[in-house]
């Protein structure tokens, strides 16, 4: 698992190399709009970071034989990462451009949507340990499914904070 | 480990234990990594064929001036289709194919740490090749070059299927290379016989160690270069279209970082064959061990630094150029450290010149001469007169050819006699080096000449003003000729298949593990799992190496599926791993991809939808968690 997060991390570092590579060669502000809102990324950053508490509780739970926070803690994860997901979808239908726009609005949209996309595959993992886990499959030995989903966790919403910083801070400060 | 049985019996327990079920379910369920190399070695040749087949009709429009013999078109499908199909679906696949024969062997292993993660590298393998050959049947084949240049490659330009083929075709790829590198690195670090210290690896393995290390960290670079490249082809994104904010050179950044450790991914594991098998046939051990396995890794990491070298012509800033021109020319330290090391190990011994030798040594000079070649591109100046001329073309075959093929007909040589139980003729295999050897020689040298003499690359045809004619006929004798030797090869093979005397454990006499068993290896591999005390267990009483003796009557191992688990340095037993039975699960999650890349291709959005849902419910099908204990603690 470690090592699928690695390749997966590193797909989004050739993201943001191509995002960072076109705003060194565009003359002038990149974006040409100015930098994105925070309106509503702030508290949905929060929103992320907070699941990541409860994944970590739900595991550190069934490590001590827990089933109760395991469910619990998973449970309140997933409606935290079904939350994050509809901000997501407000804030797209508040965009000023397109994906067709130009290359900036494709690589926003690619980056965002290809974490968006993590996050769903992180959602679907929760939802088929969370069966596992109501049905009492998991004990204090034996739980690497849950390990598992949980790292796969905590990657996506460390990833979201490298895709949150160069997209929404780093133009800022240029 | 206490058993009750008699011993006698025991080879039958264990057979029934790892064995295959027969008919159609064992042939899409199987999870042995024998039975998986196999495949690969057999499927990469073919597509090696196909890639052949392409060069071959190339060399027919090249050998006059002014010759019509396939349309401008054709050559451009058959110039991209030959580099694509050799680059990704031969050189590396081929190697993966030794790696998954001979790792468990050579490591004292049952099977490879993901059994289950190894079919379906090999699936996705198979069926990203049917995929990208679909092309040829709709007739709209990739044919912009196989490293697809933007803004050619962007659909203003290149309407049609072909290059959907390309992007889509190469994703579907990198899923195979991405999990078969992982499983390497989990087996390396899991999976090996107690006692088989980092230290007593053989180089083999250290250079598919470090590929697998490459793939993992570079091939996200292509899958995003790719996907980039479908969006703007089929979403109209403006990715490379430098009229809306991109760039072209964003392609050729993204395609190099991922295509330069590529390169080191398709040479370093051969390298590590030659470097195994040149001890055998000098009846000695390597010399330089640690330096010849240090200068694989750093290879390995250098060949990140280096991908702009590709780009020298592009316009880029000087500084820059200058960086990656010095960092290019570092990468002969390593390189002449491995050269030196082979030369040093056959100058303190006594070659015997069978036919594996004789391809090892052909192998050394070819990597010298595309060595040379390739420090002279390395330098700025020159590159910039000689990018995109024949030149280049000899170089990357002197490297490509040189360095994997050559490497891959002496592991042949080499281990087929394990992996068919019979030897091949020495009668042959001598003819089939010096056809290849000596085609080589004559077909590649010239293309070094015309390309200083301006002969462009991917040309379609030339006029007979420019005096390249007599040249370009030796290049396509030279190349018929290497064909035959490829031709005498797989009579060899047959040949050996109904003649060949039977090979034994160890006909070579040689050093490492994988040689302690019979040919063909038993489903089980190792009856007793070997716990290993040095460097070369088979030739321990002659060496006197170190003060112990490599134990192979040790533990059995023979309740269910069972290996050891061992620490990730020194080996030393940890647990016993619960290997997993047969499933066709692998088999349906890359059918289901199949399926989405279809859809894909075809802008049919049910298809992939029902290509998701059919992956979903594999890859669940495949995680149930079972009730049954994966590992137990050693108990002695």
């Amino acid at each position: 698992m470690t090592l699928v997060i690695v390749t997966e991390g590193m797909l989004f570092a050739y993201l943001l190399f191509g995002y960072f590579y076109l705003g060194s060669m565009t003359p002038g502000a990149f974006p040409t709009d100015g930098p994105p809102e925070l309106k509503l990324v702030i508290p949905n950053t929060i929103v992320l970071l907070i699941s990541s508490g409860t994944m970590y509780w739900a595991e550190r739970g069934i490590r001590a034989g827990n089933q109760g926070r395991l469910r619990l803690g998973m449970l309140v994860t997933l409606v935290l990462g079904i939350l994050f997901l509809i901000v997501q979808g407000i804030e797209y239908s508040h965009k000023r451009f397109a994906f067709q726009t130009n290359a900036y609005s494709g690589l926003f949209f690619t980056i965002t949507g290809f974490h968006g996309f993590h996050v769903f595959v992180g959602l679907l993992m929760n939802v088929v340990v969370q069966v596992w886990a109501w049905r009492g499959w998991f004990t204090s030995e034996r739980h690497l499914a849950v390990t598992n989903a949980a790292m796969y966790w905590h990657f996506v919403d460390g990833v979201w904070l490298v895709v949150f910083f160069s997209l929404y801070i780093t133009p800022r400060f240029s | 480990m206490a058993t009750t049985t008699v011993p006698g019996q025991l080879p039958e327990r264990l057979t029934r234990i790892w064995e295959t079920a027969p008919g159609l379910y064992g042939v899409l369920a199987t999870v042995d990594h024998k039975t998986i190399g196999k495949r690969y070695l057999v499927t990469s040749m073919l597509f090696l064929l196909i890639g052949g087949a392409d060069a071959a009709i190339m060399r027919l429009q090249l050998t006059h001036a002014d010759a019509h013999i396939v349309s401008p078109e054709t050559y451009n499908q058959l110039f991209s289709m030959h580099g694509i199909t050799m680059i990704f679906w031969y050189a590396a696949p081929v190697l993966s194919g030794f790696s998954n024969y001979l790792w468990p062997l050579m490591l004292g292993a049952r099977d490879m740490a993901c059994p289950r993660a190894n079919a379906l590298s090999y699936w996705t393998f198979l069926m990203s090749g049917v995929f990208l050959y679909t092309s040829v049947l709709v007739g709209q084949v990739p044919d912009r070059g196989w490293f697809a240049y933007a803004p050619l490659t962007e659909a203003a330009f290149s309407p049609g299927l072909n290059m959907d083929f390309y992007a889509i075709g190469l994703t579907f790829l990198s899923v195979s290379t991405s999990v078969g590198a992982i499983n390497f690195i989990v087996t390396l670090f899991k999976t090996r016989a107690p006692g088989l210290s980092v230290n007593r690896l053989p180089i083999f393995v250290w250079g598919t160690l470090t590929t697998s290390f490459a793939v993992i960290l570079a091939t996200p670079a292509l899958t995003a270069a790719c996907v980039l490249l479908y969006l703007d082809r089929r979403f109209g994104s403006h990715f490379y279209d430098p009229g809306r904010g991109g760039s072209a050179l964003l392609w050729q950044h993204l395609f190099w970082s991922f295509a330069h450790p590529w390169v080191y991914i398709v040479v370093l594991p051969a390298m590590g064959m030659i470097s195994d098998l040149i001890p055998t046939f000098c009846r000695r051990p390597l010399v330089g061990y640690t330096l010849v396995a240090l200068a694989t890794v750093s290879t390995g990491i250098l060949g990140f630094g280096v991908w702009v070298h590709h780009m020298f012509a592009t316009g880029l800033p000087a500084t820059a150029s200058s960086f990656f021109s010095a960092a290019s020319m570092v990468i002969t330290i390593p390189s002449a450290i491995a050269v030196f090391s082979w030369l040093a190990t056959i100058w303190h011994g006594r070659p015997v010149f069978k036919t594996p030798m004789l391809f090892a040594a052909g192998f050394i000079v070819l990597f010298v001469v595309g060595g040379v070649s390739g420090v002279a591109t390395a330098a700025n100046a020159y590159d910039l007169q000689l990018t995109d001329t024949y030149f280049i073309v000899a170089h990357l075959h002197y490297v490509l050819i040189g360095i994997n093929v050559f490497a891959v007909m002496a592991g042949f040589y080499f281990w087929l006699p394990k992996i068919t139980g019979r030897m091949m003729s020495e009668t042959l295999g001598k003819l089939n080096f010096w056809l290849m050897f000596l085609g080589f020689g004559v077909g590649f040298f010239p293309m070094h000449t015309l390309g200083l003499m301006g002969m462009p690359r991917r040309i379609y045809t030339y006029s007979s003003g420019f005096g390249w004619g007599w040249q370009n006929v030796w290049v396509t004798v030279g190349a018929y000729v290497f064909a035959l030797g490829v031709v005498v090869f797989i009579v060899n093979f047959f040949w050996s298949l109904v003649f060949g005397e039977a090979a034994g454990a160890n006909p070579w006499d040689a050093p490492t593990l994988e040689w302690a068993i019979p040919s063909p290896p038993p489903d089980y591999n190792f009856e007793h799992i070997p716990i290993v005390a040095s460097r070369h267990p088979l030739w321990e009483d002659r060496l006197d190496e170190g003060t112990g003796r490599t134990v192979f009557d040790g533990p059995v191992l023979d309740r269910k599926r069972d290996t050891f688990g061992t620490t990730p340095l020194d080996a030393e037993p940890q647990e016993i791993l619960r290997m997993p039975e047969d499933t066709v699960w692998p088999f349906v999650v890359s059918l289901s991809i199949l399926v989405i890349a279809y859809g894909l291709l075809f802008g049919l959005m049910w298809l992939a939808i029902v290509g998701t849902v059919g992956l979903f419910i594999a890859i669940i099908g495949w995680l149930l968690p079972s009730h049954e204990p994966t590992a137990s603690p050693v108990e002695t």
